[in-house]
C-alpha cells in the first residue's frame, strides 16, 4: 500500500527529532502489551499534524516542537504542550484547537496540560518546519547562531544575529530593524539588496 | 516549632515569594502596556508591548503556581484570576519601582533597564532553586529577559550619549528612579533567594552601561522600600482600580 502524505511526513518527524515525545516516551521500550497504546499515539500524532499555529498557519504544532507528551489513560487522552514564550497568546487557542481536532476524530475526553520544563527552544523546530517558514516568507532561526546566541546576547549590544537570509531573494546582506516584531518570537529585518522588510523567527 | 509548623511556615513563605514575583511582573506589565499605541515610533511601541507580553506571561506562570499552592496546602479557593483581580493594595507585594508612573520614554527605558538587569540575576539564582516549578519558570523566563536587557541597555546608551535633550531626560530619570533600586536587594522574610548577593553584579552591569552612556551613578542616598511587604506609593491604588475594575463590577465576567 503506498504511503499517504501524512505517513511520509510522520517519518520526517521521526528522523528530524523526537521533540514531540516526553522523556518517558523516549525511554519507553514498547512491549507487546503496550502496542495498542503505541498505535493510539501514532494516530494522534497524525491528527496533531493538522493543528496549526494560529499566528503562523503553515506551521503545525509538531513543526514548532511544542508537543511534549501524548498520554493515553483509559478512554482519556492527555496532550502536554509547552509555550514558546511565557506570554504567547496563541497557547490558549492552540489548546482549544487540539481538543476540537481530536474530537473530530472521535476522541471525546481530551485534556491539554502545560509544562514549562525543559524550556522550549527553537532548536526543537523541525527541519521541515524551518523550510515551511522560509517558503511562507519568514526567515527561520539560523542554526549556526542558535547554539550560543542566548549566552552571548548581552555582550552583543548594538549587534545583531548574523547571516540572516532574506526569504525573498536569499541574500544575507540584511539588517535588523527591530528586535521585537509582529509577535514575541519574531524580529523585524530588512534585506539591503531587494529592500524587502521581512520577519525573522529569532533564536530562543 | 514542631516539624508540622515548620513545613507550614515554609509553604507560607513559598506562596508569599511566588506572589511577590507575580505581582512585580504584573504591575510592570500593566504600566508598560500604557504605552500601547503611544510609543515614540512604531517599532519601539511594538518592542515595549512585546516586553509587556513577556511580563504578563511570567506573571501568569507565577500566579498559577501560587494558586495551586493555596488550593493544595491552605484549602483556599484561588485561581490566577482571583489573585490578580481580587486582592487589595496592601496584599500586593510588587517592587515599588514597577508601580511608578511611566513618565517620559527615558524614564520608562531606564526603569526597564534597572529592572530587567536585576531580573536576569534573580532568575539565574532562581534557576538553581530546590523548588522545581520556580526553577522551571526562571529558566523559561531568563531567555526572554535577556532580550529585555539588551534592548533597554541600548536605549540607555542611545539616549544618555545622545542629544543635549535626551541626556537631560536620562539624568532626570536617574534622579527620579535611583532611590527605588535599593529595594531589589533588601530581602523580605519570605524570600529564599539571597537577593543581597546580587547587588554587586547588578551595580557592575549598571556601571558598564552608564559608562557607555556617559551617565553617572548617584552617590549613596536614601533608598525607599516597602513594596515587598505591601506598603505602596499612592500610585498602586490607581493602577489596581483600572486593572480590577471589570472583575469588581461584573464578578466572574469572561471574554
Amino acid at each position: 500500500m503506498p504511503k499517504s502524505e501524512a505517513q511520509k511526513e510522520l517519518e520526517v518527524y521521526r528522523k528530524t527529532g523526537d521533540a514531540y515525545l516526553s522523556n518517558e516516551d523516549k525511554n519507553m521500550n514498547f512491549s507487546k502489551s503496550d502496542k495498542p497504546n503505541k498505535n493510539i499515539k501514532e494516530e494522534i500524532l497524525l491528527i496533531l499534524q493538522q493543528v496549526c499555529d494560529p499566528e503562523i498557519p503553515v506551521l503545525s504544532i509538531l513543526d514548532l516542537g511544542i508537543v511534549r507528551g501524548i498520554i493515553p489513560i483509559d478512554d482519556e487522552i492527555e496532550i502536554i504542550i509547552t509555550p514558546t514564550y511565557s506570554g504567547c497568546p496563541a497557547m490558549d487557542a492552540i489548546a482549544i484547537d487540539i481538543k476540537l481536532k481530536l474530537i473530530e476524530y472521535g476522541y471525546k475526553k481530551v485534556k491539554v496540560s502545560y509544562t514549562l520544563s525543559p524550556a522550549w527552544t527553537t532548536s526543537w523546530m523541525t527541519l521541515e518546519g524551518k523550510n515551511k517558514l522560509k517558503q511562507y516568507g519568514i526567515a527561520p532561526p539560523n542554526d549556526k547562531n542558535e547554539k550560543d546566541f542566548q549566552k552571548r546576547i548581552n555582550n552583543l549590544l548594538f549587534k545583531e544575529e548574523e547571516n540572516i537570509e532574506c526569504p525573498q531573494c536569499h541574500s544575507t546582506h540584511t539588517n535588523l530593524l527591530s528586535q521585537f516584531g509582529s509577535t514575541a518570537c519574531k524580529a523585524l529585518y530588512q534585506c539591503l539588496d531587494c529592500r524587502e522588510p521581512f520577519d525573522y523567527f529569532k533564536c530562543h | 516549632m514542631n516539624q508540622h509548623q515548620q513545613i507550614n511556615e515554609s509553604i507560607k513563605c513559598l506562596i508569599d515569594q511566588t506572589l511577590h514575583l507575580a505581582d512585580t511582573c504584573l504591575i510592570l506589565g500593566q504600566r508598560n502596556s500604557e504605552w500601547c499605541a503611544h510609543g515614540p515610533i512604531l517599532e519601539q511601541d511594538i518592542a515595549i508591548t512585546n516586553i509587556t507580553l513577556d511580563l504578563i506571561g511570567q506573571a501568569r506562570n507565577f500566579y498559577q503556581y501560587a494558586a495551586k499552592l493555596l488550593v493544595e496546602y491552605e484549602q483556599k479557593q484561588a485561581t490566577e484570576d482571583t489573585l490578580a483581580y481580587l486582592r487589595t493594595e496592601r496584599e500586593f507585594k510588587n517592587l515599588l519601582i514597577c508601580e511608578l508612573p511611566n513618565g517620559d520614554w527615558a524614564n520608562t527605558i531606564l526603569r526597564q533597564f534597572f529592572f530587567s538587569t536585576f531580573q536576569v540575576l534573580l532568575f539565574e539564582e532562581m534557576s538553581h532553586s530546590k523548588d522545581a516549578q520556580l526553577s522551571a519558570i526562571a529558566i523559561k523566563s531568563i531567555k526572554e529577559t535577556n532580550y529585555h536587557v539588551k534592548w533597554s541597555s541600548e536605549w540607555v546608551i542611545r539616549l544618555g550619549d545622545g542629544t543635549a535633550e535626551s541626556k537631560e531626560r536620562m539624568i532626570n530619570a536617574v534622579d527620579n528612579l535611583w532611590m527605588y533600586t535599593g529595594e531589589f536587594f533588601i530581602p523580605a522574610k519570605y524570600e529564599t533567594i539571597d537577593v543581597v548577593l546580587l547587588k554587586e553584579k547588578w551595580l557592575q552591569k549598571v556601571k558598564e552601561v552608564f559608562d557607555e552612556a556617559t551617565l553617572i551613578i548617584p552617590d549613596k542616598g536614601f533608598m525607599q522600600s516597602g513594596g515587598k511587604l505591601g506598603a505602596h506609593t499612592e500610585h498602586l491604588g490607581f493602577i489596581l482600580s483600572e486593572l480590577q475594575y471589570l472583575q469588581r463590577v461584573h464578578p466572574g465576567a469572561e471574554w
